[in-house]
């Protein structure tokens, strides 16, 4: 069997990330395997600008970030296949892919990274009455028609949730000569960013309906029309607020989904909130030697924070090999989600730090004028206040080693939100 | 003459609805904003609101049968549209190199519209 030093899964954002720090962290033996015809993942159909910023200090569009880092894969000689799906990973790093030249293929690697990203939420996940007619796309489906392939899905757009990607391709349907109609968000807020609610719709005149969901779709071919209707405080329609629109397409930006089918195979846990695998500070799984970084670990908002995470993978995927293996050098910490949070990655601390160690988190509703309190045990460590935090834009705080090496016995970490 | 204008900061998830006092085209009071953000934000975005418009051309011959391409700075918003029609009806042969000019000065601007992702021949 074919043995690899550091198989990474997916290259998109993470996995190139992951790729190009491993190499400078001394790897020589590297291999992406991508599903797609080519690397860059979903950054290829993510043609907006406003990626980089906290990267290289300036507005790249998605094509322009994923290209830094493939020119830097392609420099380093680093190994790719295309067109390839791993199908089956197991507890000992064994990789089986497939492709159309090779066949089924099982190799060995000292180092598994998971970067397979993010899957949407598709239209089955809703409970919405009516039939099944064309139409219907989630907002990324939607994108790659209109900015891989060149295709207009429709005419007159609904558009079902306010993330990211749903205003985003308000705009770009508008911009297209589409007529986007309304953006219906069944929650008081939108989980997008303000500058997208402003520059997506409000540019372009695009009611955002807050607290309204989508209650019946019409057409038996195709789509003929949406209903929709507001929701009251457990986001239940309310009876006699439907309004009928007319349109030929209706896009879901309904949230997004880690795509951890694979990690289940190897055997990994995952966390019930982030749907990613349960991680410790070095991004490495409760199975030794797999790694997990990107959007298949947690969602995020900016590419940026996918390569910085990734880069940390990439890392300690190359110090694991090197060492082989590492003894835990002090009691698991647990980083739990405490009142007001959601999710923390990582989940654990399995070793002694030597640099601040960043715990990224996301809050359950928007605060104003509250803090975030780090607790050690049931000592108070740190306490913030922060003007605003929203669901829609993750958080982080930032562990010391000093702060831990003088609490070397304790066993939990809780992130919560309080008042200030 | 005296106006006002009312938008949304874009600064951080606050979103201030910041109001503006315009005299005579000068913005001389800015109300509604809750940091220096929303102040310098309102100052710029009342007078001449600036957008980096981002779309696709249709490529012959290439592995894509579109490139995408941008604004390489701000251009006028009020401008969008024509800067939209201005890129409709192009259509390039491959191979395409990111950063390579599509329409130099576009609607009149000192802004060019350049590619942003490499095309292939096939």
């Amino acid at each position: 069997m074919e043995e690899r030093q550091i198989v990474i899964i997916g290259g998109g954002p993470a996995g190139l990330s992951a790729a190009v720090a491993a190499k400078n962290a001394g790897a020589d033996d590297i291999l992406i395997i991508e599903r797609d015809e080519r690397l860059g993942g979903i950054l290829n159909q993510c043609i907006h600008n406003g990626f980089g910023l906290h990267t290289f200090k300036e507005e790249l569009t998605g094509p322009e970030y994923a290209k830094r880092y493939i020119n830097q894969v392609i420099d380093f000689g680093i190994d790719y296949l295309l067109n390839t799906m791993v199908v089956d990973i197991d507890d000992k790093r064994q990789v089986t892919y497939m492709n159309r030249e090779e066949g089924l293929v099982t190799i060995k690697a000292d180092a598994v990274i998971l970067a397979m990203g993010c899957r949407e939420r598709p239209r089955g996940a809703l409970n919405i009455p009516g039939y099944r007619p064309a139409g219907i796309y989630t907002a990324g489906t939607a994108q790659r028609l209109v900015n891989m392939e060149g295709y207009m899905p429709g005419r007159k757009v609904v558009i079902l949730g306010s993330g990211d990607i749903g205003l985003i391709m308000a705009r770009r349907m508008t911009l297209e000569g589409a007529e986007v109609k309304v953006v219906a968000e069944i929650m008081p807020f939108s989980g997008g960013l303000k500058r997208n609610i402003v520059q997506c719709l409000d540019d372009f005149d695009i009611p955002l309906k807050l607290n309204h969901t989508v209650v019946d779709i019409r057409g038996r071919e195709r789509v003929e029309g949406v209903t929709i209707a507001e929701v009251d405080e457990n986001r239940k329609p309310i009876p006699g607020t439907e309004e009928d629109y007319d349109c030929d397409t209706l896009l879901l930006s309904v949230g997004l989904i880690p795509e951890n089918e694979l990690s289940e195979k190897i055997g990994v846990p995952l966390d019930p909130v982030t749907h990613g695998p349960i991680v410790n500070e070095t991004f490495e799984t409760k199975v030794s030697g797999v790694f997990a970084c990107g959007n298949v670990l947690h969602v995020h908002d900016l590419v940026d924070f996918v390569s910085e995470e990734a880069a940390k993978a990439g890392e300690n995927a190359v110090a694991f090999v090197k060492a082989n293996y590492y003894e835990p050098n002090r009691q698991q910490i647990d980083i739990l989600a405490g009142e007001g949070v959601g999710y923390t990655v990582p989940q654990t601390i399995a070793q002694n730090i030597d640099e601040p160690l960043k715990v990224r988190f996301r809050v359950r509703g928007i605060y104003q004028g509250k803090a975030v309190s780090v607790y050690f045990d049931n000592e108070r460590i740190q306490h913030k206040k922060k003007r605003i935090i929203a669901p829609g834009q993750m958080e982080e705080v930032l562990i010391k080693p000093e702060e831990l090496n003088a609490h070397a016995s304790i066993k939990q970490i809780k992130v919560v939100i309080e008042d200030a | 003459m005296k106006e006002e204008k009312t938008i949304t900061c874009i600064g951080c998830p606050m979103g201030c609805q910041v109001t503006a006092v315009l005299e005579d085209g000068k913005v001389t009071e800015v109300t509604g904003n809750t940091c220096a953000i929303g102040d310098r934000y309102a100052r710029k975005e009342v007078i001449c609101p600036m957008r980096v418009v981002t779309s696709t051309v249709r490529v012959k011959g290439g592995n894509l049968p579109v490139v995408s391409v941008k604004t390489n700075g701000d251009i006028p918003k009020k401008q969008i549209a024509e800067c939209m029609r201005q890129i409709r009806d192009i259509e390039l042969t491959a191979p395409i190199v990111a950063g390579d000019v599509i329409v130099k000065h576009i609607v009149g601007t000192d802004t060019n519209v350049i590619a942003t992702k490499d095309i292939q021949a096939v």
